[in-house]
């Protein structure tokens, strides 16, 4: 089991990802990339963070994942600074011996790492606007059907 | 007593001015609410930033944790909205 997670202001290639997931020898690797809507007059959308707190907690969600999941590996990539519609912000990953393992993991990855690690963003549009996101009261809903969740 | 770090995010150190500053002598026994009313009341970003703590989360030592946790041995106390990454 590796867990591999990063942290930083620098885009990603999600095929390396994969190439690396796929290297594990499972059977069935999955991921989500999460990318800047753009619409609205969005120009920009800047992403802060508690730099104390975020690798140590992006840790202990993927901690948490593979203590539910017998998962082979975990690959998690979150971007910081200002970025543009289109441009990647996150990315997870799961590689297991069954594709219903890597594909439940990886979506309880993604739901934590919206509620549960310590990121903020912050919205810019073109009439001079700006604006932080307000967390969803239903994303926390979803993160937390997973406490109820059964595997 | 001991000294305590506070550290502010997104809108919470935008109305406040500032990252965050340290409280020489805080009681261990004094919770995280304690805390933030107290911040509270100085007025002006703060009390616009952390009146309503129903609007915040609270990391002690990295780790979120309720506003009636008592601060303890943490050195380190972060205030911030509900979290919005990924």
């Amino acid at each position: 089991m590796t867990i591999h997670s990063r942290v930083g202001p620098e885009d990603f290639d999600p095929a390396e990802e994969l190439a690396a997931l796929e290297r594990l020898g499972g059977g069935a690797v999955a991921s989500f990339t999460g990318l800047v809507r753009g619409g609205d007059g969005l120009t920009t959308l800047r992403l802060d963070h508690y730099p104390a707190m975020t690798e140590a907690q992006v840790t202990r969600i993927a901690a948490e994942a593979a203590s539910r999941w017998p998962l082979l590996g975990i690959r998690i990539v979150h971007r910081i600074g200002t970025l543009e519609p289109g441009d990647r912000i996150v990315f997870v990953g799961t590689a297991s011996a069954h594709r219903r393992v890597a594909l439940e993991s990886c979506a309880f990855l993604i739901d934590w790492m919206k509620s549960h690690a310590p990121f903020w963003k912050k919205e810019s549009f073109a009439d001079g606007r700006e604006r932080w996101v307000e967390a969803k009261a239903e994303d926390v809903v979803k993160a937390d059907a997973w406490a109820a969740f059964h595997n | 007593m001991a000294a305590l770090d506070i550290l502010y995010f997104a809108w919470v150190r935008e109305a406040i001015g500032r990252d965050g500053e340290r409280i020489d002598a805080v009681d261990p026994a004094v919770t995280v609410a304690d805390l933030v009313g107290a911040l509270a009341g100085r007025g002006g970003g703060y009390a616009e930033a952390l009146g309503d703590i129903e609007r915040l989360r609270a990391a002690l030592d990295q780790h979120f944790v309720a506003f009636d946790a008592v601060i303890g041995s943490a050195r380190e106390l972060a205030i911030f909205p509900p979290v919005t990454g990924g």
